[in-house]
């Protein structure tokens, strides 16, 4: 089986899953409204890094907080980064494409290319394998974990670091401006109301081993799958067609009861969360709890699906049920069970469920203490 | 086992080991090839580079498998690599809001800067509902590629796999690499 044994998430809530974790517990969100800022013409809400805290002419913004999450998640976990046997895995999108503004900085062009961002970070650590750099849109983050699922139950490496990472910067704002893709408040995933999302930067580190025997409370990635709608290259299925598929091929034959959840991609723009509420109904999950994390980090594009499978596990380990914040009245044709509240729950397994550009969706079934 | 193989540069072009012939260079290349070989998917044309010679390449290599139907599967994947990731479609986009006095950032643009469009652009052409990945690595590296899609075949649907190396860096530099793939009982 494969097993998470260590994991941290840097963002503007916190630089330990810890604090994360007790920041979304409690409702605190790092989304604010910024005016003029990186010069463009339109404000915009977004959860952003104190970018003078990792202001530096050797390393990007990205690449630090890479480095300084993979760190902390491997603080105390035994972990030779030397190893042939430990392999990187680097989720993203858009990496340092800010480096393609040539009034921005002073780093040599070639930085830009995911690889050698990777290549920077597997260099730190002294790693000599050749990074893996998964960029698969908005389910990178979740294709990068199954990934390493596959490299470790290959047995080609004793250890995998996944870790995801994007920094937002004028191109991906404009862009998804462009688009009208943006909230101009807070979003509010699932709402009736919502008018778009948030982006938001972060760093999320997990690392997986393959074990024979399985603890109780260590959390085992169970299944996992991609699937494409086969439909539109920038707008979501009518019919939930690649999301349907990936959660059936996910659940396989757990019984939707055992969820304590789905953490859905829930961006809270129209088209993406009317399709994951079509998606879940179909794969006969319309009963299990769902949430949305956006509201507290916005969207973070390549860390979201690492990001928020932490969270997750976190939150069963607290026997809680995140709410989803800026929720309030149901908007989605098809009756998905979502609170702005907090619940309680018993149960020990969860769905993490991504969609992307591209037509790309992305499931992935997490449970403690493994199927059983 | 490697069922078919397409190979595009912007001076050469071959199909299962054999040239295929040409009149035409570079960027023009990807043109020439549609009309003679394809013809009737106009979507071609709104395309990145990227996405141009990806579908090419798949084309040529489906072309080459034979007995083309379009009907819906589920059991073949489409896993590619390359090392500039969508950077010509990024320059282009970036180049819509390089100047503040003529900022009009593209949203057609935009939607092809991510490397991945082109694993969705063979997906919707063919009716592939299957696994779409999109990696990069800064070389190309052969047996990095084929530890990868033999690991893909853990999926429990995946049969076969549309995969190898697309890469652009502008519209006159580009490599096609890719191969059609089946699994091994």
């Amino acid at each position: 089986m494969i097993v998470c044994v260590a994991h941290n998430i840097i963002s503007p809530l916190g630089v330990t899953t810890a604090d994360n974790y007790a920041a979304v517990k409690s409702g605190r969100s790092a989304l604010k409204r910024y005016d003029g800022l990186w010069g463009l013409p339109e404000p915009f809400v977004a959860s952003l890094l104190d970018r003078d805290a990792y202001a530096d002419d050797r390393q990007t913004i990205d690449e630090k907080i890479v480095i300084d999450s993979v760190s902390r998640a491997l603080e105390g976990a035994g972990i030779d980064t030397t190893w042939t046997r430990v392999l990187f895995i680097i989720s993203t999108t858009k990496g340092n494409v800010f480096l393609l503004d040539k009034r921005a900085n002073a780093f040599p062009q070639e930085r830009g290319r995911l690889g050698m961002m990777a290549r920077e970070v597997t260099r730190h650590f002294g790693n000599p394998n050749e990074p893996i750099v998964v960029s698969n849109a908005c389910i990178s983050g979740v294709c990068a974990q199954i990934e390493a699922m596959r490299y470790l139950e290959s047995g080609a490496y004793d250890y995998v670091i996944v870790c995801g990472v994007d920094v937002q910067s004028a191109f991906i704002v404009s862009g998804f401006q462009s688009f009208k893709a943006l909230s101009p408040d807070e979003c509010k995933p699932f709402d009736a109301n919502r008018q778009g999302l948030n982006l938001g930067d972060a760093a999320a580190t997990i690392v997986f081993t393959k074990k024979d025997k399985v603890g109780d409370n260590e959390w085992v990635a169970c299944r996992g799958a991609i699937r494409n709608d086969a439909n539109h290259i920038s707008g979501p299925s009518r019919t939930g067609e690649g999301s349907y598929r990936a959660l059936k091929v996910a659940l396989g034959d757990m019984e939707p009861e055992k969820l304590a959840f789905i953490n859905a991609h829930g961006t809270a723009t129209s088209y993406n969360d009317e399709m994951e509420s079509i998606a879940i109904e179909r794969a006969g999950l319309a009963g299990v709890p769902v949430n949305s994390l956006k509201g507290y980090y916005g969207h973070t594009m390549g860390a979201a699906g690492v990001l928020e499978t932490i969270i997750s596990m976190q939150a069963v380990d607290d026997h809680n049920i995140l709410g989803t914040r800026g929720f309030d009245t149901l908007g989605v044709t098809h009756p998905l069970d979502v609170s702005n509240q907090n619940r309680a729950t018993e149960k020990r397994a969860f769905i993490k469920l991504l969609s992307g550009f591209g037509g790309c969706n992305a499931a992935l079934l997490m449970a403690k203490g493994g199927l059983r | 086992m490697m069922r078919h193989s397409v190979i595009i540069t912007p001076d050469h072009v071959i199909v299962d080991g054999n040239p295929l012939m040409h009149n035409e260079k570079g960027s023009v290349l990807l043109t020439e090839l549609y009309r003679n070989n394809i013809g009737d998917y106009p979507k071609f044309f709104k395309m990145d580079t990227l996405s141009k010679l990806g579908f090419i390449a798949s084309e040529l290599l489906l072309n080459a498998e034979g007995n083309r139907s379009f009907e819906p599967r589920e059991d073949r994947a489409v896993i590619l690599f390359n090392r500039h990731a969508s950077l010509q479609a990024d320059t282009a986009y970036q180049a819509t809001i390089q100047d503040p006095d003529n900022f009009f950032p593209s949203p057609a643009a935009f939607v092809y800067t991510l490397p991945n469009i082109v694993t969705g652009e063979i997906a919707i052409r063919n009716k592939y509902f299957g696994e779409t990945s999109f990696i990069v690595i800064d070389d190309y590296d052969e047996k990095i590629i084929m530890e990868n899609l033999k690991n893909a075949f853990q999926d429990p649907m995946t049969t076969s796999i549309i995969g190898g190396w697309v890469d652009c860096s502008d519209e006159e530099h580009f490599e096609a690499k890719i191969f059609l793939i089946e699994k091994e009982n």
